[in-house]
């Protein structure tokens, strides 16, 4: 067999918000830069664990509608994780409808169409071989609104090539039966301001329903439907911010922070999502009712110690 | 000192170091801050000073608050890093095109433009922080004849380079990004550049910076 010298995918549709991504970069903050990395952190283990890749091997993030991608190269394989709705388009134009958490062959000119994430946001696809990619402070994360990361800090666009690393690997088709539980509420521990609330706002967000606007991307989720009165002051010196926290402005509407969000803010933070339900968040879809629910620090510590514990399970699993 | 350590969720130390903004505490949270990324203590992901607190983030699957905050208790501070402030100087054309708020001040202030300028560029500023947008540092404290509030309705873009001016504050957008502080002019130098990997930020926590006053020939040299 003739080896193809290039390899690569032609981006025949680019979708509507596709990244490079991997775990992030650390140790930034102080100088404006977020960690960034992937949103929903299990899918993407389980995209790298489904094809024996090392665990922080680059992938591709989508959100909504994903990429169309055409194959130009020697066989590699593939496997797309999270609730999506893809097909793989062979060179004889026969249609193989995709299943999630299963490893897919590809070969010369066939395609993939990630047509679009169900009742979710964000999707992964994993390849069995390096994407060539530039890394920045450690990482190939792209940070579209710094302009920072692989792709020159830009989401990827129509036409535009993901050049391939070929190693030849060979991987076994393994797959994974994954079904994401919806939860019920968004665990949350009090934050540093929550008496600057009023008792009723304190009420109100514990107990009552708030909706996830379309303001929500990688950077933040803006809430609406309840408005929480701050009974202190809607300003508070600027002060360093961390993933998952929950910020009200003077408007009385809540934003989550989420990983590429500003280092530094000064709005009150009334609460923080626990990390492990960061990935359940992230993928809450506009128009999503959310409810939170009060935790302690000990509770979040053992929840994320369960939350890690399922990810072993699921990678365990995997046949 | 900490006069309070908290914790911001489950992943991240909160060390509030009081209520007061002046040098003397950021100084002190700086002092943290350098110390305890020296340290390169394990599991450690982010450590973020900002005028009164310091947050330190952490990977939950590496440490936990109590172990984090334990560190933070005991750290001896025995290094000052005093030695690695630098003074930087800053060269700033106010002409037509970059004084964006010069009637708006002017009627703010009670006092026209040009002695708006001389105080303006006769302080030397501190850096207390950098960040909200990559590199953006927070300098001050500016003189109290030149404070004021921030624009009521924030402009959606202001242009890269441009000086602002906000209560005892002012800073420096380091790239074109939404904004409310009062407009005096616009540098040329790149004071955020990624190709600088080692030290991106021209303005670290803990300079001092001297702005220059120049004219619009000069402006275009250095941008050249």
């Amino acid at each position: 067999m003739t080896k193809l010298k290039d390899n690569y995918f032609e981006i025949k549709r680019a979708g509507i918000n596709t990244t490079f991504q991997d775990s992030g970069r650390k140790n930034l903050n102080h100088i404006g830069i977020p960690i960034s990395g992937v949103m929903d952190k299990r899918n993407f283990t389980l995209a790298n664990a489904l094809l024996k890749n090392e665990t922080n091997t680059p992938v591709i993030e989508f959100a909504y509608q994903g990429p169309l991608l055409e194959f130009n190269g020697d066989k590699i394989y593939f496997v797309i994780t999270g609730d999506v709705k893809f097909e793989i388009i062979k060179n004889n134009k026969q249609k193989i409808t995709g299943l999630p958490y299963n490893v897919y062959a590809i070969e010369n000119k066939d395609k993939i169409d990630i047509q679009s994430t169900n009742k979710s946001v964000y999707g992964y696809l994993s390849l069995s071989e390096n994407i060539i990619l530039d890394e920045i402070w450690d990482s190939v994360s792209t940070n579209t609104k710094a302009k920072i990361g692989s792709n020159n800090g830009d989401k990827l666009s129509d036409n535009q090539k993901i050049k391939i690393h070929h190693k030849n690997r060979n991987i076994a088709l393994s797959k994974l039966n994954y079904i994401d539980k919806k939860i019920e509420y968004i665990r949350v521990i009090k934050a540093t301001n929550f008496d600057y609330f009023s008792e009723k706002a304190k009420e109100v967000f514990f107990n009552k329903d708030f909706k996830v606007t379309k303001l929500s991307d990688r950077m933040g989720m803006r809430l609406e439907g309840q408005i929480l009165e701050n009974i202190i002051s809607t300003n508070i010196k600027s002060e360093g911010l961390v993933k998952g926290v929950v910020q009200v402005p003077s408007d009385g509407n809540p934003i989550i922070m989420l990983a590429d969000h500003g280092t530094i803010g000064g709005y009150p933070k009334i609460a923080n999502v626990i990390s492990a339900d960061f990935d359940k968040l992230s993928q809450m879809t506009p128009g999503t009712t959310i409810k939170f629910k009060e935790v302690n620090l000990e509770e979040a510590e053992k929840l994320f110690k369960f939350y890690n514990l399922e990810t072993t399970n699921l990678i365990n699993q995997i046949s | 000192m900490i006069k309070n350590i908290l914790n911001l969720g489950d992943a991240a130390v909160y060390c509030d170091f009081g209520k007061d903004v002046n040098q003397e505490i950021n100084t002190n949270v700086i002092n943290y801050f350098k110390n305890i990324k020296d340290k390169k203590i394990n599991g450690i992901i982010n450590v973020t000073p900002s005028y009164n607190k310091l947050i330190v983030s952490f990977d939950l699957e590496v440490t936990s608050y109590s172990k984090v905050k334990k560190i933070i208790e005991n750290l001896e501070l025995e290094k000052k890093f005093e030695n690695e402030n630098k003074l930087v100087e800053i060269p700033v054309c106010c002409d037509e095109n970059f004084k964006l708020d010069h009637d708006r001040l002017e009627k703010k202030l009670g006092i026209p433009f040009d002695k708006v300028l001389e105080i303006f560029f006769r302080k030397e500023y501190f850096c207390y922080m950098t960040g909200f947008i990559a590199g953006m540092p927070f300098l001050g404290d500016t003189s109290e004849k030149l404070r004021t509030k921030r624009l009521e309705t924030p402009r959606v873009k202001v242009p890269k380079g441009s000086i602002g001016l906000t209560e005892q504050f002012c800073n420096i957008y380091t790239y074109e990004s939404p904004g409310g502080w009062n407009i005096i002019g616009n540098t040329p130098l790149e004071i955020f550049n990624k190709e600088r990997r080692s030290d991106p930020a021209l303005i670290n926590p803990g300079d001092k910076v001297k702005f220059n006053k120049i004219t619009q020939e000069e402006y275009d040299k250095i941008k050249r």
